[in-house]
């Protein structure tokens, strides 16, 4: 799979010819883990306390930069899961009487308590997962926590904008692998905040941070069933949402375990949002700040490996400046630091699994057997573990597999267009609608287009930047309902029909 | 003198500044340790224009700044000398015979340094006289009161006209970014002063406030860099004013290291230029040589 962007490349070749890393290059700059322990077993965490498992089975967790595995993880059945819905919903009552300062309390102390062990939190992160230790340290942690704080200013002031709204009862959450601890954070933060009590399952080749997170709600002082963690595989995620007693299920992962989620809770009454795939377009005009833009598509596609729903697989550039740009954007592929995740100065780090690796691999064959030119970054990667390079196709047709489906690695798509129409066009031609990217220094452009873009989330000049004042959430097959803000309030509040300001 | 130039030709891409500084930020957090510390420091020595720019500079302080300059820290034979001593013009004969026998070139400052308010004639007769004292690099300053009233061409002018009379002195263009405020602007500075020949683009004069920030150099070095993919001519960047630390230090090499690479990491294409920043870089040298840090007064202060 060698291939270096010089032999491949059909963009023409500059006059000058620069080179990279061999002057200086940085000494290895590991992350220390001797701070942390992890165990060599976890439990289920139920009303409040980490049990063994009624099915007796665990299951391995592994590090996917080393293949090594880290821990033995339990897997919960039909029976567990019963377990966490009835003390979640024993808990529920007390929760919801709860003052909203009250609520706050706990919410403030539990972010208060994630970033004082932020350090503990970004390694083990980055060894369950194998993103970088630069991201988990600077965003997901912090990120994390600000989910945590957003929402507790939130619990005493929820009368303001939903008046008499009330909380649904017992949240049943399924989370994806890719930001296991930020997806947590994201999903427990508002269903506390309004009096909600959880059942969450976190991906099983991915737990761990979950888990820990239980340790800082043990440590708050969280009353007891409020948050419950079980883990397991598809099994137990499709046991937790067909299980009578929730009140919402609020999933996040593919669109096609999204659907049978929405089919499973078809004719009960029970509240559903997904957020699911995307294959979002970036849509660069000849006139946008060149050298940002190209930082921005590149954060857009190569951060965490591509593992991002909203990530900006499709670049839709303007033909005028197709060629340099795609010349500009190559040569900055190749200086993404590739390597061990724990290495402060890695930029990109494993895939998160060899499955994943495998649909990668095989979305990027069938790119080059319908005829797009495929360049990658000609940077060395580790024996061991799960390594793709940094990819990007040029010469990319909209019907081509490479440009419809999502990939979820660190591959993009080049593709031009002429005017602003086409461009709303082909980037609407999806069916998906998580997010988009315009990059344009026209403020006026930017308002003419992020009112015809089809997706949830329209960045302007930016990329990949989250908030958790920002609604979040998809059109089409991105799914539905949003979180964040306001609005994602609103997913977790049983509000008054008459009152309801969606 | 008339220029080939239409002014069309100084349209720049934009730069947005929020981007801008979120790139500097990602690369502020690299992790330089043990050996490519040392490596970066030693680095920093050679790249290093020591500059004396005060009105009570005399023969007696130039002197000891070469000697400085020379040999950075007396016993560590380990340590390059600097890159270049950088004075005003009437000292250039002193800093000449004072650096005789050792590779540390001469700079001048020069054009009516800082401000530049003064007539093209004594700008150009203080560069030639400069230049037959024996400076080999000459550090101008551009109009900035013409760049801010939009006539780009007379400072295209000015720099052509200022190189016209350098002979083999190689032309630093301070562009005296803090007086340009926007990126935009600085940007613009920067085509003007790539397509009239310099031979350095330099941030600042270390007199006005901002002087050299991360964002301003590494938008600098995008422009060498694009520069030279387009004609193949490689145009150095000097950060001036300032840096103090270490640190600083490195942060700036981080940003030659991954925006223009190998060919910039020389001190022939990148310098610093800095008065305080050497003795700290010393200081870092010891504490990675000894393991502890050691007395500021054990470092010369001249």
């Amino acid at each position: 799979m060698v291939k270096n962007v010089e032999s491949r490349s059909t963009v023409k070749a500059s006059k000058g010819q620069l080179s990279f890393g061999k002057v200086w290059p940085y000494e290895k700059a590991p992350e220390s883990t001797d701070h942390f322990t992890i165990a060599d077993r976890y439990g289920l965490f139920i009303d409040g306390e980490f049990v063994a498992p009624k099915s007796k089975e665990y299951f391995a967790t592994s590090n996917p930069a080393t293949e090594q595995p880290l821990a033995e993880i339990a897997h919960a059945n039909d029976a567990d899961v019963a377990l966490a819905v009835q003390a979640a919903k024993r808990a529920a009552p007390a929760w919801r009487a709860l003052s909203g300062e009250d609520r706050a309390r706990y919410l403030y102390r539990i972010a208060r308590i994630l970033l004082e062990r932020s350090r503990e939190f970004a390694c083990l992160e980055t060894l369950d997962n194998g993103k970088p230790i630069r991201e988990t340290r600077d965003v997901d942690v912090p990120l994390a926590a600000q989910h945590f704080f957003y929402h507790a200013g939130w619990a005493d002031k929820l009368d303001l904008v939903y008046p008499g709204a009330t909380a649904l009862g017992v949240v049943g959450q399924v989370i994806p692998w890719n930001f296991p601890l930020l997806m947590a954070a994201w999903k427990i933060a508002p269903a506390l905040a309004t009096g909600n009590t959880v059942v969450l399952k976190p991906a099983e080749s991915s737990p761990l941070s979950a888990l820990r997170l239980c340790e800082v709600f043990q440590a708050a002082g969280l009353p007891r069933g409020v948050v419950n963690v079980i883990t397991g595989d598809g099994r137990t995620g499709a046991a937790l949402v067909q299980h009578k007693d929730l009140n919402k299920v609020a999933f996040t992962g593919s669109t096609e375990v999204g659907k049978q989620i929405q089919r499973s809770v078809a004719g009960r009454n029970v509240e559903l949002t997904l957020e699911l795939g995307g294959k979002a377009a970036h849509v660069v005009f000849e006139d946008a700040a060149m050298d940002q833009a190209i930082e921005g598509v590149v954060r857009g596609i190569f951060f965490n490996q591509g593992h991002v729903c909203c990530a900006g697989s499709r670049l839709l550039v303007q033909e005028s400046v197709h060629d340099l740009f795609v010349e500009k954007l190559l040569l900055r592929m190749q200086r993404i630091r590739v390597g061990d995740p724990m290495d402060k100065n890695t930029d990109m780090g494993a895939i998160h699994s060899k499955e994943q690796l495998t649909r990668i691999c095989e979305l990027v064959s069938a790119g080059e057997r319908e005829g797009a030119t495929l360049h990658q970054a000609d940077c060395q990667l580790p024996s061991k573990g799960y390594w793709f390079r940094p990819s990007v196709f040029t010469n990319v047709a909209l019907s081509h597999r490479i440009a419809r489906e999502e990939i979820f690695g660190p591959v993009l798509t080049v593709m031009t267009f002429r005017t602003p129409e086409e461009a709303v066009e082909k980037a609407n031609n999806t069916s998906y609608g998580l997010s988009a990217g315009i990059w344009t220094d026209k403020g006026a452009r930017i308002l003419w287009l992020a009112e015809r873009l089809r997706a949830g989330v329209v960045w302007n000049n930016t990329f990949n930047r989250f908030d958790p004042a920002a609604p979040f959430g998809g059109f089409q097959e991105s799914g539905f309902g949003r979180e964040g803000g306001r609005q994602g309030l609103r997913a977790y509040l049983k509000v008054p029909f008459a009152l309801s300001p969606g | 003198m008339p220029h080939p130039v239409a002014p069309v030709e100084f349209r720049v891409p934009p730069v947005d500044a929020v981007a801008l500084e979120t790139r500097v930020g990602e690369l502020a957090t690299r992790s330089i340790k043990k050996s490519a510390k040392v490596q970066g420091l030693k680095l920093a020595i050679a790249m290093m224009d020591l500059t004396t720019l005060e009105g009570m500079d005399s023969p007696g302080k130039v002197r000891q700044l070469c000697q400085k300059a020379r040999q950075p820290m007396p016993g560590r034979k380990d340590l390059p000398c600097v890159g270049a001593v950088c004075v005003y013009p009437d000292l250039v004969p002193i800093a000449v015979a004072a650096l005789r026998g050792s590779t540390v070139l001469v700079a001048a400052v020069a054009t009516g340094f800082p401000a530049g308010r003064t007539d093209r004639v004594t700008k150009l007769r203080e560069t030639e006289l400069a230049v037959a004292n024996g400076a080999h690099e000459i550090d101008m300053v551009i109009d900035r009161g013409a760049f801010l009233a939009g006539r780009y061409a007379d400072v295209f002018e000015e720099i052509c006209a200022v190189k016209a009379v350098c002979g083999p002195a190689r032309l630093k263009v301070i562009l005296e970014t803090g007086e340009l405020k926007t990126y935009d602007n600085i940007r613009r500075a920067c085509r003007i002063a790539l397509l009239a020949g310099a031979d350095f683009l330099k941030t600042s004069t270390g007199k006005v406030q901002p002087a050299s920030t991360l964002p301003v150099v590494l938008l600098m070095l995008e422009a060498v860099r694009d520069h030279f993919l387009a004609t193949g001519v490689q145009v150095g960047v000097k950060a001036a004013g300032g840096i103090r630390t270490s640190k600083d230090a490195l942060r700036y090499l981080v940003l030659v290291n991954e925006t223009c690479g190998d060919l910039w990491l020389s001190p022939h294409w990148f310098r610093f230029g800095a008065s305080s920043l050497l003795n700290d870089v010393l200081m870092q040298l010891e504490k990675e040589r000894t393991g502890r840090y050691q007395r500021p007064s054990d470092f010369s202060v001249d």
